[in-house]
């Protein structure tokens, strides 16, 4: 996905004159197609992600599109104040790209691994928060990205992830996408846990239970019809996501639920723990250790609806 | 801007124009900081009387010079020269600090005529170095001019701005320091110290200055030869009092956070030859 994420940048570039690429050291292999193409428009701040966002704030403010970019926590957590006071709070055009949310890196360890980056960016105001869950998702976002004014938090795949929509999708920035109907019960997720998640509901559904599997590629502002529309046509509700539960999208579907008073007969949050993970492995080997791989989210779902 | 013979006569009156505002506005609003803005008071009529190109009555406008207050706690004394200049109404001193006031304690770019908003110190040499870097992109010949305070210096954040700054040769940027040696907790060379200052930053490939910060004329000298060295960013160190004006003031500590009484208020502007 960051490859395609690079090319789809790449190519909206070549027209909008008022991209920039401001990088702290990383994103080797990907980066090069924007830093040949448009060398006065690409700078490399060094191993520094506080002055990355603050440098990307000063372009931006100049009526310029400015995009930061790196892996994890690293454009997010070192730089928080930044974002914050730089960014948000003057509203300015940057968009802050991070490669591999989640357990993505998971063998490099805690420090990698981008677990409460979706509660801690959707806290901000003006801030947008968007996972894609397939290159359809993240090719829209793109031009979705950069075609928004104003802050956008852009939670970006790190491989070859598979299709979760079949064919081409309707997009809009804030709208949910249905990925398949079902009347027992919704299933939201967002970002890349889409591979799990369907592959979930189909396994679901050869036993009888029939899921609606829905997209919130968009967690701010987040799709509250679609939620209300859910919880009052298939009673149960469960979120899986990529991420700790406090604060991220289980947490932000039960804020719309409660503000709208729609009690759904069944709710389950599935993501990861109040932990920092100890374990060592693989992507895939993590998720299916904290509860995320497609077996166990089909056993969580099928617990819940008994 | 040079319009008038008497210029140094007329800028050092702004400056006491602007102790006087940051006194009174600082009693009224029972906040702190005025140490720190009245070391300020003189690079800030230099600046705004000689060297920004501004217009009080577009303060939006294209051309205008970028000027970032990194040091955002002595917003206040930007708020007075602003207000002097016309960029709104002096009636808004009234409201510094104070319930459904237009000026908050840090500085705001709700404000017209402010660039940026900061308050935390260390974020404003970054944004400008951004503001600075898409000029250049642009060729436009608008300055970007970052003042920034002793603590600002303490922060990495600035640092990492200094080493890119001159890696990419920002010479439209110019820094200046509030130099007055004194931070939150104590004296900036008991805390963190600078020095050998200006050799750290000509070690980092800047163009470096250093005058009476006080001294409107050796700050109209400088300011008035931007850039310092083509190719280089320019870091003017200004040394100055803290609290200057004020005798009690002058280079404590405890003005950084205290706030003004009435008998001290009354004081301070009779020591400024205030007679109302």
């Amino acid at each position: 996905m960051r490859t395609l994420f690079n090319k789809v940048l790449v190519d909206i570039a070549k027209k909008d004159k008022r991209i920039w690429m401001i990088l702290a050291d990383i994103g080797y292999g990907e980066i090069e197609p924007f830093r040949d193409a448009f060398p006065d428009r690409w700078f490399n701040c060094g191993v520094a992600e506080q002055n990355m966002t603050g440098v990307a704030c000063g372009v931006a403010m100049e009526g310029n599109i400015a995009i930061t970019y790196s892996i994890a926590n690293f454009p997010t957590l070192r730089c928080l104040e930044q974002i914050r006071n730089d960014v948000c709070y003057h509203n300015a055009n940057v968009k802050i790209v991070i490669i591999g949310g989640g357990l993505a890196y998971g063998p490099l360890g805690v420090s990698h691994q981008a677990t409460e980056d979706i509660a801690i960016m959707r806290a901000l105001p003006n801030m947008v928060v968007f996972c894609p869950c397939d290159f359809a998702e993240a090719d829209a976002g793109v031009h979705a990205m950069i075609a928004h004014r104003g802050p956008f938090y852009y939670r970006c795949g790190y491989k070859k992830e598979p299709p979760v929509h079949k064919g081409k999708i309707a997009f809009q920035l804030g709208k949910a996408i249905q990925v398949r109907d079902g009347t027992d019960a919704t299933i939201f997720f967002t970002g890349t846990i889409g591979n799990q998640v369907l592959p979930a509901a189909e396994a679901l559904e050869k036993r009888g239970i029939h899921c609606r599997v829905v997209s919130l590629h968009t967690v701010k502002p987040i799709d509250r019809k679609a939620i209300v529309k859910a919880a009052r046509e298939t009673g149960a509700i469960i979120t899986v996501e990529e991420h700790q539960l406090q604060g991220g999208l289980g947490s932000a579907v039960s804020e719309v639920l409660c503000d709208e008073g729609v009690m759904p007969k069944k709710f389950l949050r599935i993501g990861l723990p109040d932990v920092y993970v100890s374990k060592v492995g693989t992507h895939e080997w993590l998720l299916n250790e904290y509860g995320l791989s497609t077996p166990k989210i089909a056993a969580s779902i099928r617990k819940l609806l008994q | 801007m040079k319009k008038s013979e008497n210029w140094v006569e007329d800028c050092n009156r702004l400056a006491r124009t602007v102790r006087v505002h940051c006194l009174r506005m600082t009693h009224r609003g029972k906040s702190g900081h005025v140490g720190s803005m009245l070391s300020m008071a003189e690079i800030l009529s230099v600046l705004y009387t000689r060297v920004l190109r501004v217009d009080p009555k577009r303060p939006k406008w294209a051309g205008r010079d970028r000027f970032v207050l990194s040091k955002g706690h002595g917003g206040c004394a930007v708020y007075a020269v602003l207000g002097e200049l016309g960029f709104f109404p002096k009636r808004w001193f009234n409201g510094y600090y104070r319930d459904n006031g237009k000026l908050m304690g840090h500085i705001s770019h709700h404000v017209p005529g402010v660039e940026f908003s900061t308050g935390s110190l260390g974020h404003g040499l970054p944004v400008a170095v951004g503001m600075a870097l898409a000029a250049r992109h642009a060729g436009k010949t608008h300055r970007v001019i970052c003042l920034m305070s002793d603590g600002d210096c303490d922060e990495g954040s600035t640092w990492e701005a200094i080493l890119f700054a001159a890696q990419h040769k920002l010479d439209n940027l110019t820094v200046i320091v509030d130099y007055n040696k004194v931070q939150a907790l104590g004296y900036s060379k008991d805390v963190l110290d600078l020095e050998p200052f200006a050799r750290k930053l000509e070690d980092c490939h800047w163009a470096v200055k250093e005058v009476d910060g006080h001294d409107v004329v050796a700050l109209d000298e400088a300011l008035s030869k931007l850039p310092f060295e083509q190719g280089k960013p320019s870091w003017l160190i200004c040394h100055t009092v803290k609290g200057k004006g004020v005798s009690w003031m002058e280079n404590t500590v405890s003005c950084h956070y205290g706030s003004v009484t009435d008998e001290e208020l009354a004081r301070a502007l009779r020591e400024l030859e205030v007679t109302q």
